[in-house]
């Protein structure tokens, strides 16, 4: 079982209160993008066997969105960061190098 | 050239000789060879697709020195792990070519493979519990009849009578209608997977178990082979057939899937004796069930809501579940659960698989099936066998990676609501 805790309200809770919201920090390309670009932002995912980051929603709750960084096999929670950002805070990063050193997801590591 | 191997005929005659020597004669149904150093192909993924894909490969195109890779055992991943429907009533019409060939492959697969894979053309209902289901399965009806698949949309009552357990006066969605594919049913998971690689050994290819690809190894944008635990081994044609690992794969050799992995679970309950002789899917309140020849009603379960390799699923789902068909079957209200299982799919935008080249020369991928691959895998086999030796096939050609970019998608949200 999966469970979050929300950065807005500070409530730990398991899944069922929260809904996934797919990929974190994707770039956004839109009219005038390269087909490639577009394509990208559209259809290709990272969906890595261990740390992701992810947009979560905290639905049953303040209905806020927010990030996670998080291990797809493990289910471990590295933490949880406000969605206003476009990378993960430095405090989650070390977290996540001090338990999967070599770390890397797009353009973070 | 590799050697055929030589091996015994299973068939009536024969458990009634070994019967005489308290069967101590029968011999392993495959061979588990350590891999040579090069193969003409080799497969990744000893799931159905995969060996279906080297059967045919030999079988239909002559191409026999194959290795299939597996990293655990064979049919251990999905193939092992679901629930069985076959079916082949979708929407489109490059789906409805692809899964009819599937369904009437698997009507002789027993025979071809000299394997007993039990199919059971028993029958699938998917009932219609809204308006909403009601018009969208008779635009499948009608879709099907132009496709020449046999498919009919069928009254509440013609559902009650072939599955007298069910109710039709739920208290949030009655039953309204059904469309009912009389051909298609159940098959034995393991047996499929068993029968394909004993097929393939018997052709002399080699399936070789507890075999993890770590690399790909590529030289000027051309696949050269692959990295295993157990050494480098080379190929002048590579396909990728790992279902939930498909995005893992990739990343190996360089290039990024439309995919996204979560685990689906599905449970079955303690034994009881025949109660229902169809499949029955509720796509609305989620839910679908059959029962084994052991007499376990097999039920299939919901998605996780987020990406994971856990092969184990989300507890509440059960619970949706089996709420959900305690509704349509107020009978199994007081059965016991005895087992829950998960595997991880491998889910595309469109719900239709993707069977293609990649960026990489001569490496295939066949991938997407998600919730729904196993009534896929006889004729996956066939096209994607096609696809790798001559470079085109029809069957295949409308599920190449490229539909992505051009936004030519194969829409099968509808026939694949409910995972199954
Ligand atoms: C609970 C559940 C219920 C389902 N119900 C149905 C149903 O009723 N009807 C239906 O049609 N479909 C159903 N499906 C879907 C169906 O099971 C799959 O689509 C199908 O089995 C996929 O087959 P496959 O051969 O592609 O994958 P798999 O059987 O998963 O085989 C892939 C293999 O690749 C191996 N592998 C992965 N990585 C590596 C590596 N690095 N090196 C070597 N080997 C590797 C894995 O170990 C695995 O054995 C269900 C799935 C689940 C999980
Ligand atoms: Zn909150």
């Amino acid at each position: 079982m999966l469970i979050l805790e929300c950065p807005y309200c500070g409530v730990k809770g398991e899944e069922t209160e929260f809904t996934g919201g797919g990929e974190a920090h994707l770039k956004r390309f839109g009219p005038g993008a390269s087909d490639d670009d577009f394509h990208g932002y559209l259809f290709k995912r990272e969906n890595p066997k261990g740390v992701h980051l992810e947009r979560w929603r905290h639905t049953n709750g303040c209905g806020k969105w927010f990030h996670a960084a998080r291990n797809t096999v493990t289910l471990e929670v590295y933490g949880t960061y406000p969605a206003q950002t476009t990378e993960p805070p430095k405090d989650i990063k070390d977290k996540i190098s001090a338990r999967v050193p070599g770390w890397s997801w797009r353009e973070f590591s | 050239m590799s050697e055929t191997r030589l091996m015994k005929r299973y068939s009536a005659f024969a458990v009634a000789k070994e019967a005489l020597k308290y069967h101590m004669g029968w011999e392993r149904a495959w061979a588990s060879p350590e891999p040579k150093k090069k193969y003409d192909a080799i497969i990744i993924g000893a799931g159905g697709h995969g060996l279906a894909t080297a059967y045919y490969l030999g079988k239909n195109h002559g191409i026999r020195n194959v290795a299939i890779l597996e990293k655990g055992w064979l049919g251990g991943g999905n193939t092992g792990r679901n629930t069985t429907i076959i079916r082949s009533n979708y929407l489109q019409d490059a789906s409805a070519a692809m899964y009819e060939k599937s369904r009437s492959l698997y009507e002789t697969l027993s025979q071809d493979l000299n394997y007993n894979i039990m199919f059971s053309p028993r029958g699938v209902i998917m009932l219609a519990q809204t308006q909403h289901e009601v018009r969208g399965y008779e635009r499948t009806a009608h879709a099907n009849a132009l496709q020449g698949v046999k498919t009919e949309f069928i009254s509440p009552s013609r559902v009650k009578e072939l599955c007298p357990i069910i109710n039709l006066e739920g208290p949030r969605y009655p039953v309204l209608g059904g469309l009912w594919q009389a051909r298609g049913g159940t098959a034995r998971h393991d047996a499929v997977a068993w029968g394909y690689a004993r097929a393939c050994s018997a052709m002399g290819m080699d399936v070789i178990q507890k075999c993890e690809v770590s690399g790909i190894r590529t030289e000027g944008g051309k696949v050269t082979g692959v990295s295993t635990n157990k050494g480098d081994i080379a190929c002048d044609k590579l396909g990728i057939v790992v279902a939930g690992h498909s995005g893992h794969l990739a990343d190996m050799a360089g290039f990024r899937l439309p995919i996204e992995s979560v685990a689906l679970q599905a449970l079955v309950s303690e034994p009881i004796k025949p109660c229902m002789d169809v499949v029955v899917m509720a796509n609305t309140v989620h839910g679908y069930m059959s029962q084994s020849d052991k007499g376990e009603m097999v039920i299939g379960g919901g998605a996780d809501g987020y990406n994971n390799y856990t092969q184990r699923g989300s507890f509440h789902h059960i619970e949706e579940t089996v709420r959900a068909l305690i509704e349509t079957f107020p009978m199994i209200s007081r059965l016991k659960m005895l087992r829950q299982w998960g595997g991880i799919v491998d889910m595309t935008g469109d719900r239709s698989p993707i069977l293609s080249k990649t960026p990489v020369e001569n490496v295939f991928i066949n991938c997407g099936w998600g919730t729904g691959g196993f009534k896929a895998i006889p004729g996956s086999g066939w096209g994607f066998a096609e696809l790798m030796a001559k470079g085109y096939s029809p069957l295949t050609a409308e599920f190449g990676l490229e539909r992505f970019y051009e936004g030519r998608f194969i829409d099968e949200s509808v026939a694949a609501g409910v995972a199954h």
